[in-house]
């Protein structure tokens, strides 16, 4: 099978953040600051994933503002040819950041949004007044142009404030929604019950995306993610395993999604120990799942399999106990009773459940 | 609103969006907002001859000659290309 270059590069600058959202998608044992790769590791970085064909570099985290480096980081990407999107809470982007970040060529950012109101976004976020100082920074923003796209994470608390997220994402000035119900990895698999929608809110916010999607023709582009649980067919994780783009964890760590390290018995290659591209093209954790020949033949004899690849690895090995079945989420997966047995337990508990938020580990 | 261009509306590439060759693929890609578009003949012809000062009636004048094809159908074709772009934000346009 020929490899593909990747496209796309998230690098994960720290796990440090303000916030502490219980569906982060940083894994559950997180780096602490002393961990961190440094800033010249991280521009050669950069300098190799452009070589290696890719063309999108994600700066995120945890808070990318956390790093004091970041404009000389989003510099050191800019200047090797990769279009700059940064992530973020806005926690962090005084107007002076802001000011040298477009003096240094970002490109684009993606806001992320807790709740609409300051009550439900600071309860969600775990950070008091967190919700007043993303709308002061959304309103820096929107002042200097700086292209923007609302990342609105959705659950059971907030997708019923779907339709005063969409005003929102127009009042900001984002060209963009992104409508992301939340995929159970990382924090969210701890906060399963409080987090997952019902049914009919899901089958609300489909018809009001739908809905807003044709009114809003022009003014606003829309991404929707809805709950894979409630899916006929899995997501097409990462447009496939090693196919189209890397993760770099904040240690250096090169992995093929953000979730990856939850398949223990894979083997995970660090930079700046080899090159990108040795571990892009030879490294294990990389060939393991890449292609198609992993899958059963439930997934190999399925016409749908060049367009799923047969969903998650990481759900595959969470809720079928192996990451090369077909992933569970699939209606015809041999294993799809336990995502039907875990909807109904979620939603049965769902009004008792209290968040799990994300912790960095107490030093000891 | 529809995304349908009048022919005297100038096409433009917003701030964020960015035509490029690709180093390692070849070819031109658009890159926009955690999007990649690699283009086809087609989308090179016409975005390459895009400066957001030329009108939709330019465009397709300029690309029938230098194709030697039916104006209707190079402009079907323009048309068709950029509100695809319009609709994914990727394009804007001035009166």
């Amino acid at each position: 099978m020929s490899v593909p270059a990747p496209i796309a590069m998230l690098a994960e600058l720290t796990h440090r953040c303000p916030l502490a959202c219980p569906y982060c998608s940083n894994p559950l044992a997180l780096h602490g600051k002393e961990n961190e790769l440094n800033t010249e590791t991280w521009a050669r970085a950069f300098g190799e994933a452009a070589e290696l064909g890719v063309l999108q570099l994600h700066l995120s985290g945890g808070e990318p503002a956390s790093r004091p480096d970041l404009v000389d980081l989003t510099r050191a990407a800019h200047e090797a040819g990769l279009y700059t999107n940064l992530i973020t809470s806005g926690i962090g982007l005084t107007p002076a950041r802001l000011d040298a970040l477009e003096a240094v060529g970002l490109d684009h950012i993606q806001l992320s949004l807790q709740g609409t109101t300051p009550e439900l976004a600071d309860r969600i976020g775990g950070y008091k007044g967190g919700f007043a100082r993303k709308m002061a920074v959304a309103a820096e923003i929107k002042a200097r142009g700086i292209p923007l796209t609302l990342n609105a994470v959705m659950h059971r608390h907030n997708l019923d404030d779907l339709e005063r997220t969409i005003d929102l994402a127009i009042e900001l000035g984002a060209r963009r929604l992104e409508v992301a119900c939340v995929q159970f990895h990382g924090w969210a698999t701890r906060n399963r019950a409080a987090l997952l929608p019902s049914r009919a809110q899901t089958e609300a916010a489909k018809r009001i995306v739908a809905e807003a999607e044709a009114r809003l023709r022009g003014t606003l582009a829309f991404d929707f993610v809805p709950p894979d649980y409630y899916a006929d067919y899995p997501k097409a994780c990462m447009g496939g395993w090693g196919s189209a783009g890397l993760n770099i964890a904040p240690d250096g760590t090169v992995l093929p999604c953000h979730a990856a390290e939850t398949i223990p018995h894979l083997d995970f290659d660090r930079f700046p120990d080899k090159t990108l591209r040795e571990i892009w093209y030879d490294g294990a954790a990389f060939n393991a799942y890449r292609g198609t020949d992993h899958l059963p033949e439930t997934c190999r004899s399925c016409e749908r399999v060049g367009i799923d690849f047969g969903g998650c690895r990481c759900q595959a090995l969470a809720l079928a106990g192996d990451a090369a079945a077909t992933d569970p989420v699939c209606s015809r997966s041999p294993d799809h009773h336990k995502v039907t047995a875990l909807l109904e337990t979620a939603l049965a508990e769902g009004d008792a459940a209290e968040f799990t938020y994300r912790r960095m580990p107490r030093k000891g | 609103m529809t995304l349908a261009l009048a022919p005297t509306d100038r096409p433009y590439l917003p701030r964020g969006v960015r035509l490029v060759a690709d180093r390692v693929r070849g070819g031109l890609v658009l890159l926009a907002p955690e999007k990649a578009v690699a283009l086809d003949p087609v989308g090179e012809a016409i975005l390459s001859r895009m400066d957001g000062q030329t009108s939709l009636a330019a465009l397709v004048d300029q690309l029938a000659a230098a194709y030697d094809a039916p104006r209707a159908e190079i402009e079907k074709d323009v048309q068709a290309f950029l509100q695809g772009l319009r609709a994914r934000m990727f394009l804007m346009v001035s009166p």
